[in-house]
């Protein structure tokens, strides 16, 4: 048995000594605008019980109906995991006694999930490769969010009395549920954290959730369990429930290794139960012990008919699906020729976003990564931002780079107008020009050609001398053909750029 | 013009058509023979005098302003007390509502609102419509019009006895294993069940949602075909609703009472006869066949042998689907509130509180049943098992319906017994359905209609049944039974019943 003073073993020496085993359930609450079954809308911070109907109020006489729009999410969600689609499945009740369930039953999935059979791929620090498998996802419905007024802040011990809101009640819910995660052996935390900020980028590329751990959009719970060796048999696990950050998911499964490594080693042993996580210290207690579990008594829910989404609407889905996060990452690496070590920390620094846009500018992979990771990297650094949030834009690196590549600037006066641009001085054709950067060049040719082009093309030169950059790519055009392709287009572009804003 | 409240819907409906009579004096005929006959029957919760003399009064200016109008508008009609009404009482005959007043209709009420069909009140019934003899309700009993001392059927016992004391020409009652259909027969009344899915169960409050079926109480066979065809038909709120158009009822029974059922095979179900049945019931049962056979129709025998599992299926399928059902009374949201005695009122003592004091014993013995059967270990022994045993009805009926166009049986073994005669004996109690219970495991319709009186003088009921969707043969068979019966007897069964009011 635990005791009540918890004593702990040194996380390293813990997972020397033991295996841990995982088990993630992941719930995503789904960003459709009406609820699961019935027309209220699904909505968040409200005037209490103003989001709701005699459905989510579980009045009598009321009856449920499928929102399709939650079952296309649950389905987009099953296939970005490589899980089966169902032919057919049906909705059973969980029926518990609780204020916040208004039916006293939750219509959930029980033997007959949506999605089952999958995997999903995540990376960790090192650029490791982890395969976690998916046993499940299944549709549900959210409960209602009860308030304990009085007594302790927020606990149900002590508190006067109690409200309930029910805007929540009824919301969709898909919950993931993986299998038994081996082999992470001390990395298990560091795994656990990757799997649901991964569910997390792929509920917002799917679309299916705005997916803010602040606001419960996705909740997890963790089960874990130690064994003495990656043969032995599993181990009792305990469930640690509501662990809603990223770091929290690390720490909750560090933290429940080195305690019930310490509860092991002491001859001890681990009781079925799930625990409550503490943010503030970082520890879990005792819940509700395995044995005290209610009997759910599900059964098929006779209000609804099954579920039978068409082959056809599946593979409309998938072909629909848009690129996931790791795919997207290898596909661009491979593109772009990045070492492993590189595209990570690309990844890292969040920067795959802006080397795509400047790469598409026109400028080469490398000399984007150089841009972004090097100068740029430093500077937010220095400014304690995010790269995304520095005033300049891929648009504006790839203009560097083409006065770089077309020999305008040497890398020296390529970091001055940089240093301009950061400063709000303008493109960097304008600090080029306003700081008298430009190295000298012999552009008799290509300007001669520009000069032409501008003339045949007045009203484009007042358009990009409003303001509108955008049909300066017709200059450029007409340049290139009158020199057979032969021009430098990052150059004629930067020279472009010049004459224009020279001539005004 | 003769008594009104003798006229059937479809000759008060002509009436008020031809602007022979007004719906408010047809409404106003009715709440008269209401105040007269109450004390003795007790058929009524709740009387809408006001409501529905206002319904009538815009049905009148609406027909006098040359308005089309369906051809029930303004013809008065009784509702079971356990549909939805909003803003009039609806309590399911039960303690645990009294004095819940629900905020939405359900989608047949919202129907008979739309026709102009006056709403006289809310019908009596067996708590949560379980019960065969109404004895059940927590409002007191209903007394069966052609003899006081004796039980109106249930659990709609009050919408059969509306009718039968002609306090309603129309009525709707619910039918989950023959609540419409018991009581028609010991009331010398007509009832339909109608398909599972024909008539949308938004806003009826749940007994077992697999089971569960609105259809009308009335008079005459054409006159549930004329309701049948208002309140049935797709609705979108109910899942379970069969999306086509119905098939044409008041055809069938037009059609049916010209007398011609030449091609008509009738089935007379072997297991459903015999032993148990009443001497007097047994007897009509043979002259009805013999008036069918007259019309053209050819009997066959056909064998069923599953049905002997029905009663024992119904009772595990029924309990455990109400116990779900029925779990959301808990004093938390509407209805009853019952605080704990001593101790502290918690959420889960007053959940407790309430559903004690708030209960039947029937309705507190069904919940044990449901709940026991549906428990971890027991669920596939009992649930499970009589999930089997449902499909094994289903397929009798299907093999039956190859043999025969509708299926012909007595609607009860007995006519009306005595009031508290098998009240403290379930089992008594739950035999009364045998006949009828079939068809709900199987979803398919089932009408009963007068066929004559026993020895005792009191009403028998003859069974018709008819694959799912072919609502229409009850009707066309049913028509021309009572055309030969009415032929037979010289005019309508109720003609013969005592007379209730004092002086008439």
């Amino acid at each position: 048995m635990s005791s009540p003073t918890v004593d702990l073993i040194e996380y390293d020496d813990a997972v020397a000594r033991f295996d841990p085993v995982i088990g993630i359930e992941v719930h995503v609450e789904l960003g459709t605008r009406t609820k699961m079954f019935c027309p209220a809308e699904a909505v968040f911070g409200e005037e209490p019980n103003t989001a709701v109907s005699p459905v989510s109020l579980g009045l009598p006489g009321a009856l449920p109906v499928v929102n399709g729009t939650a079952v296309e999410y649950a389905i987009r969600i099953g296939l970005a995991l490589n899980c089966s689609i169902a032919e057919t499945c049906r909705f059973a009740r969980k029926n518990y006694f609780y204020p916040d369930v208004p039916k006293n039953f939750q219509t959930s999935q029980y033997d007959e999930p949506i999605a089952f059979d999958g995997y999903l791929d995540v990376e960790l620090g090192d650029g490791t490769i982890f395969r976690v498998e998916i046993e499940r996802a299944h549709m549900e419905e959210d409960a209602g969010k009860n308030t304990h007024v009085g007594g302790a802040t927020g606990r149900i011990h002590g508190a006067e009395y109690s409200l309930v809101d029910y805007n929540r009640a009824g919301i969709p819910l898909v919950e993931i549920v993986t299998r038994p995660i081996t082999g992470a052996g001390a990395r298990a935390p560091e795994v656990a954290r990757a799997y649901v900020q991964t569910l997390r980028d792929i509920f917002r590329t799917l679309g299916v959730s705005e997916a803010r751990m602040e606001r419960g959009n996705v909740r997890a719970d963790v089960n874990l369990s130690l064994r003495d060796t990656p043969e032995s048999p599993l181990g009792t696990r305990t469930e640690t429930k509501n662990v809603n950050s990223f770091r929290s998911v690390e720490r909750a499964v560090r933290y429940e290794v080195s305690r019930q490594a310490a509860i092991l080693a002491a001859g001890g042993t681990i009781t079925q139960e799930t625990r409550h996580w503490h943010e503030d210290t970082g520890t879990t207690t005792a819940g509700r012990v395995k044995s005290d579990a209610e009997d759910y008594r599900y059964f098929p829910e006779p209000d609804l008919v099954p579920v039978a989404p068409s082959r056809a609407w599946v593979e409309e889905i998938r072909s629909g699906l848009p690129e996931m996060p790791v795919a997207r990452r290898n596909r661009l690496q491979s593109v772009w020729g990045y070492a492993d070590a590189e595209m990570r920390d690309v990844v890292n620094a969040g920067a795959i976003d802006l080397i795509e846009a400047t790469v598409a500018a026109g400028t080469a992979p490398a000399a984007a990564r150089k841009w972004w990771m090097g100068e740029l990297a430093r500077s937010a650094k220095t400014d304690q931002v995010e790269l995304e949030d520095l005033r300049v834009t891929p648009a504006q690196i790839a203009e560097l780079q083409g006065l770089v590549d077309s020999g305008r600037l040497n890398d020296k006066l390529a970091r001055q107008v940089l240093e301009g641009v950061l400063a709000g001085e303008g493109s960097p054709g304008q600090v080029v020009v306003a700081r008298g950067l430009e190295v000298v060049s012999d552009d008799g040719a290509l300007l001669a050609a520009i000069d032409a082009a501008l003339a045949a093309q007045p009203d484009v030169v007042a358009k990009v001398r409003s303001g509108n950059l955008g049909p300066v790519g017709a200059i450029i055009g007409a340049v290139m053909k009158a020199t057979k392709g032969q021009a430098d287009a990052g150059r004629v572009r930067a020279l472009v750029v010049e004459r224009i804003g020279t001539d005004g | 013009m003769a008594d009104v409240t003798r006229l059937s819907a479809a000759e008060l409906a002509d009436a008020l058509g031809a602007r022979e009579l007004s719906s408010v004096e047809a409404t106003q005929a009715h709440l008269d023979r209401m105040a007269a006959v109450e004390p003795a029957v007790h058929a009524f919760l709740h009387v809408n005098a006001e409501d529905a003399l206002a319904t009538a009064r815009g049905v009148d200016a609406r027909r006098a302003a040359g308005e089309q109008v369906h051809r029930l508008a303004g013809v008065p009609i009784a509702v079971k007390d356990v549909v939805v009404t909003k803003d009039m009482p609806t309590t399911a005959g039960s303690r645990i509502l009294e004095g819940w007043i629900p905020p939405y209709d359900a989608t047949l009420v919202t129907r008979l609102r739309q026709a102009g069909l006056p709403i006289l009140g809310k019908t009596n019934m067996d708590e949560f419509a379980m019960g065969s003899s109404t004895e059940h309700s927590a409002y007191g009993n209903t007394h069966n019009p052609w003899d006081l001392d004796r039980i109106p059927g249930g659990s709609g016992g009050g919408s059969a006895a509306a009718v039968a004391a002609f306090e309603a020409p129309l009525a709707i009652g619910t039918d989950t294993g023959g609540s419409i259909r018991q009581p028609a027969a010991v009331t010398g009344t007509v009832g339909v069940k109608p398909t599972y899915g024909g008539v949308s169960r938004y806003g009826l409050i749940a007994l077992a949602s697999s089971l569960d079926q609105a259809g009308p109480v009335t008079r005459t066979v054409l006159d549930s075909a004329l309701l049948h065809e208002l309140i049935g038909g797709h609705d979108p709120r109910d899942s379970t609703s069969i999306d086509e158009p119905l098939p044409g009822l008041v055809d069938a029974a037009l059609r049916g009472a010209t007398g011609d059922l030449t091609g008509v095979r009738v089935g007379v179900v072997t297991e459903l006869d015999g032993e148990g049945y009443q001497p007097g019931v047994r007897a009509r049962f043979g002259e009805a066949l013999a008036l069918l056979e007259q019309a053209g129709a050819e009997i066959v025998q056909v064998s069923c042998p599953h049905f002997e599992y029905a009663l024992g299926a119904y009772y595990l399928i029924l309990p455990s689907e109400a116990s779900s059902n029925l779990a959301k009374f808990d004093g938390m949201r509407f209805g009853l509130r019952v605080e704990p005695a001593d101790g502290p009122v918690t959420a889960e003592r007053v959940m407790a509180a309430t559903r004690g004091a708030g209960f039947g014993p029937e309705v507190k013995r069904r919940i044990i049943l449901g709940t026991y059967a549906l428990s971890a270990g027991y669920y596939d022994a009992y649930y499970g098992s009589a999930q089997k045993v449902r499909t094994l009805i289903q397929r009798d009926f299907a093999a039956a319906f190859t043999h025969a166009d509708v299926l012909v049986s007595p609607t009860a073994p007995t006519t009306a017994f005595r009031l508290g005669e098998k009240l403290d004996d379930p089992l008594a109690m739950y035999l009364n359905d045998v006949a009828t219970i079939p068809a709900n495991l199987a979803g398919v319709p089932g009408m009963s209609l007068p066929s004559g009186l026993s020895d005792d003088g009191l009403p028998v009921g003859f069974q018709i049944l008819a694959p799912a969707k072919a609502d229409d043969r009850l009707y066309r068979v049913g028509a021309a039974l009572e055309a030969m019966l009415e032929s037979v007897w010289s005019g309508h069964i109720l003609d013969r019943a005592p007379e209730l009011e004092v002086g008439k």
